[in-house]
């Protein structure tokens, strides 16, 4: 364990063609690919919004036609939900970092998993072919009748989306099945790192959500090719048949994309406060009470589709026990913070910083889900800056957190620890100083998606686009500090940051080929710091960490 | 078979430890599998349900236009090739290489005889102008049945229904054909022993609920 990593074989140098890289079965390889290609989503999704912002700045034409700005919003939309959010946790660290912390080899079908990776970047470029073909122009949940009234690109989006979907249910099954049949001996499921709880209750939605949006898409694209009539009301259909088969799958979805930025932030939140985190079984298992909750209220979306105002009611209370599992997360890490010491290195002002930004997200959904409450703020801003606190101040602050907090195990280099500090408070500012504007505004009546707004609303408008050039700026310093570290970054000491989980015990860094030399032997949990003598009696690690921060 | 016995038998990949534990993760990835072919075609039953429950005398009136005899026929088929794909997995567990190869090709045989049937269900309706969609215009007497008396509001989303479903339960049919036309490659190179057969389990149970999902279309459509 002791041994030094320089000069061993791992992963990235054991082979290096190309040729390895594009056929390779490694999962660590393939969630380095995974990690290029989300980026690459997220850079796009991401140049489109600053020039949606940059059009809102002031009322009327700014920089772009109003048809332009439809399709940019679109776009956006598309990118960021299709092509990078939902599969960028799960595919990207939960491929990497999942074996790693079950103590397996691989994931269960290595295959399977290549093959995912493919059919997504196939659905990719099938869906951003749509940009070539033209018009799609009426945001990202293609409600009939005018999704299928305008131009032939929603048949590639629906076609992108459709073959995506395939990529993630195998991603998920991949998970669920690793997850239980490829644990190391020892590490029983009261055991498990939260990461992995939170990956389990993912796949579990990827797995049953998918193949509905899948046969969503595919009528969907019946209708608009062969005009089949159930969706198309001129032709007898129900537009709000397809609202139900289209949220039975993007409700769930939402969970997709939040329940893994849970398991980071578990994890972040034990090693960070060097404490067992707090109510663990209750943490584990409300991931599980949420992807199971998460199916049962799509029809908060559609208070004011002319659905029946009983199933409006249900769904409204069933929403509100949404709160309960992920009141407990929150408690749970404020919990944990308090009882531990905290260690405030980047990872973990990504966290801290998620508290708050994920918090207001989560209760402006309940809010949301009031019935009364959601009538007045449908479809306005207010709306559009929820879902961007939990989607963004949720999922990607949390992903960052992740990705600072891995990057060391998966290149082998530490980043600038000082510009990662100041990066971390850029984007929670810059996050902060976009969206939250466009409550007040949402709340006044600001409608969401309109290309042109009354002139009292420039203020705040002008306040979330200067904020999204910090966001922005905050995001580039990320990638800049993130690209040197490759170059001239500190060696990464097998233990950076004093964690538990085996991924940073039991493996070189970066990783062996073949994760492990031999097969660990789990004898704690992946919190019980009371139980790690050997990382405070005399450990490095965890000294270096302690003379770093000072 | 020469395997079977060694420390390290070929057909176990590097990252299981043991042959059991291959298999489990195998069969378990496949059970999830069918659970999202179930929720695929589960839009498609919802569907249904939602426009029979609003004209149900309009997918009433509409069935009768199926043919129950050729369904039934069907139904029939895909029941015997149910049973004889469960014969061969019994086989390779038997190291019975030879019944192994003639119940798979049984069963390829079965699953292209429904489709030959589909063939002539589709087209008889087609020459008609029952199709899927914008080109829904029913016509024409043949046997004694007046298809025009069909064309009627709503009988554009029954046949649409139908025709989907159909349309991709049969392409599960086809994708089957093909699993058996590799796993018999396979069988016939003597791939497969009591000590490894995953493939053949496998396709079998996907082969089963290619089956039972017919089990629920055909009453369904042609029945009720």
């Amino acid at each position: 364990m002791s041994e030094s990593a320089s000069g061993t074989i791992n992963y990235l140098n054991h082979d290096k063609s190309i040729k390895s890289w594009l056929l390779t079965l490694d999962h660590k390889r393939i969630g380095i690919m995974y990690l290029i290609a989300v980026s690459l989503a997220f850079l796009a999704g991401g140049i489109l919004a600053i020039l949606v912002r940059i059009e809102l700045m002031a009322p009327g034409e700014t920089i772009m036609s109003a048809d332009a700005y439809n399709q940019s919003f679109t776009l956006h939309a598309v990118l960021m939900i299709f092509t990078f959010i939902i599969p960028a946790v799960p595919a990207v660290m939960g491929n990497f970092v999942l074996p790693l912390q079950i103590g397996a080899k691989d994931v269960a079908f290595p295959r399977l998993n290549l093959a995912s990776f493919y059919i997504y970047v196939l659905g990719a470029v099938i869906a951003m072919a749509a940009l070539l073909v033209g018009r799609i122009d009426g945001g990202w949940t293609f409600y009939t009748p005018y999704s299928t009234s305008v131009g032939d690109g929603i048949l590639f989006v629906t076609t992108g989306v459709f073959v995506m979907g395939f990529s993630s249910i195998l991603t998920g099954l991949n998970f669920i099945v690793t997850v239980h049949k490829m644990r190391a001996p020892g590490l029983t499921w009261n055991r498990l790192p939260l990461f992995i709880w939170s990956i389990y209750a993912t796949a579990i939605v990827q797995v049953l959500a998918t193949p509905v949006i899948g046969i969503t898409m595919l009528l969907l694209f019946l209708e608009k090719f062969m005009h089949i009539g159930i969706f198309d009301p001129a032709l007898g259909g129900d537009p709000v048949l397809f609202q139900h088969f289209f949220w039975f799958y993007s409700h769930p979805a939402v969970y997709i994309m939040i329940l893994p930025a849970f398991g980071i932030i578990s994890d972040l939140m034990g090693t960070f406060s060097r404490h067992q985190v707090s109510g663990y079984k209750f943490v584990a298992l409300s991931s599980v009470a949420i992807a199971f909750l998460g199916f049962l209220v799509w029809g908060h979306h559609m208070f004011v589709s002319g659905q029946s105002a009983t199933s409006s009611v249900v769904f409204s209370l069933i929403t509100y026990l949404i709160g309960i599992p992920t009141g407990v997360k929150v408690i749970n890490w404020v919990s944990t913070m308090y009882r531990g010491s905290v260690q405030l290195k980047t990872p973990m002002l990504y966290a801290i910083a998620f508290l708050f930004t994920f918090s207001i997200g989560g209760f402006t959904g309940i809010m949301l889900g009031v019935l009364a409450i959601d009538i007045h703020l449908h479809d306005t801003y207010f709306v559009v800056a929820h879902f961007h606190y939990v989607m963004m101040g949720g999922n990607v602050i949390a992903a960052l957190g992740g990705l600072h907090y891995w990057w060391p195990k998966i290149t082998g280099k530490m980043f600038n620890e000082k510009l990662g500090k100041i990066a971390a408070g850029l984007v929670f500012f810059g996050f902060n100083l976009t969206f939250f504007p466009q409550f007040i505004m949402g709340a006044q009546g600001m409608p969401r998606r309109y290309y042109d707004y009354l002139p009292e609303f420039q203020g705040y408008h002008l306040l979330s686009t200067y904020g999204s050039w910090v966001l922005a700026a905050g995001l580039f310093l990320i990638l800049g500090y993130l690209l040197a570290s490759l170059i001239n970054g500190k060696k990464a000491g097998l233990n950076p940051w004093g964690a538990l989980t085996l991924e940073w015990t039991h493996t070189t860094t970066p990783p062996h080929p073949h994760n492990f030399l031999e097969t660990p032997i789990v004898t704690r949990g992946a919190y019980d710091f009371h139980l790690a003598k050997e990382l405070f009696a005399t450990g490095e690690e965890v000294s270096e960490v302690v003379t770093s921060t000072h | 078979m020469a395997n079977a016995h060694s420390d390290h038998p070929a057909h176990l990949q590097h990252h299981f430890v043991s042959s059991e534990q291959q298999f489990d993760a195998a069969k378990m990835g496949m059970w999830l599998f069918l659970v999202t072919e179930i929720l695929l075609f589960s839009g498609m039953f919802v569907a249904y349900i939602v426009y029979r429950t609003w004209h149900p005398e309009v997918f009433a009136h509409s069935a009768e236009l199926l043919d129950p005899f050729m369904g039934g026929l069907n139904t029939i088929v895909l029941l015997a090739s149910s049973f004889t794909v469960a014969l061969g997995i019994h086989y390779a567990q038997k190291d019975n290489k030879k019944g192994l190869v003639i119940n798979l090709i049984l069963t390829f045989l079965f699953a292209l005889t429904f489709l030959v049937v589909k063939y002539f269900e589709y087209t008889a309706k087609f020459e008609h102008g029952v199709f899927p969609g914008a080109a829904f215009d029913p016509h024409g007497v043949s046997h004694g049945v007046d298809y025009a008396l069909y064309n009627i509001p709503y009988a554009r989303q029954f046949f649409s229904i139908y025709f989907v479903m159909t349309g991709i339960h049969g392409f599960h049919v086809l994708v089957g054909m093909g699993l058996f036309t590799w796993i018999t490659i396979r069988a016939l190179k003597g791939e497969f022993s009591s000590a490894y057969y995953t493939p053949v389990e496998n396709c079998g149970l996907y082969w089963h609920l290619v089956d039972i999902i017919w089990i629920f279309l055909f009453p369904l459509l042609y029945l009720i």
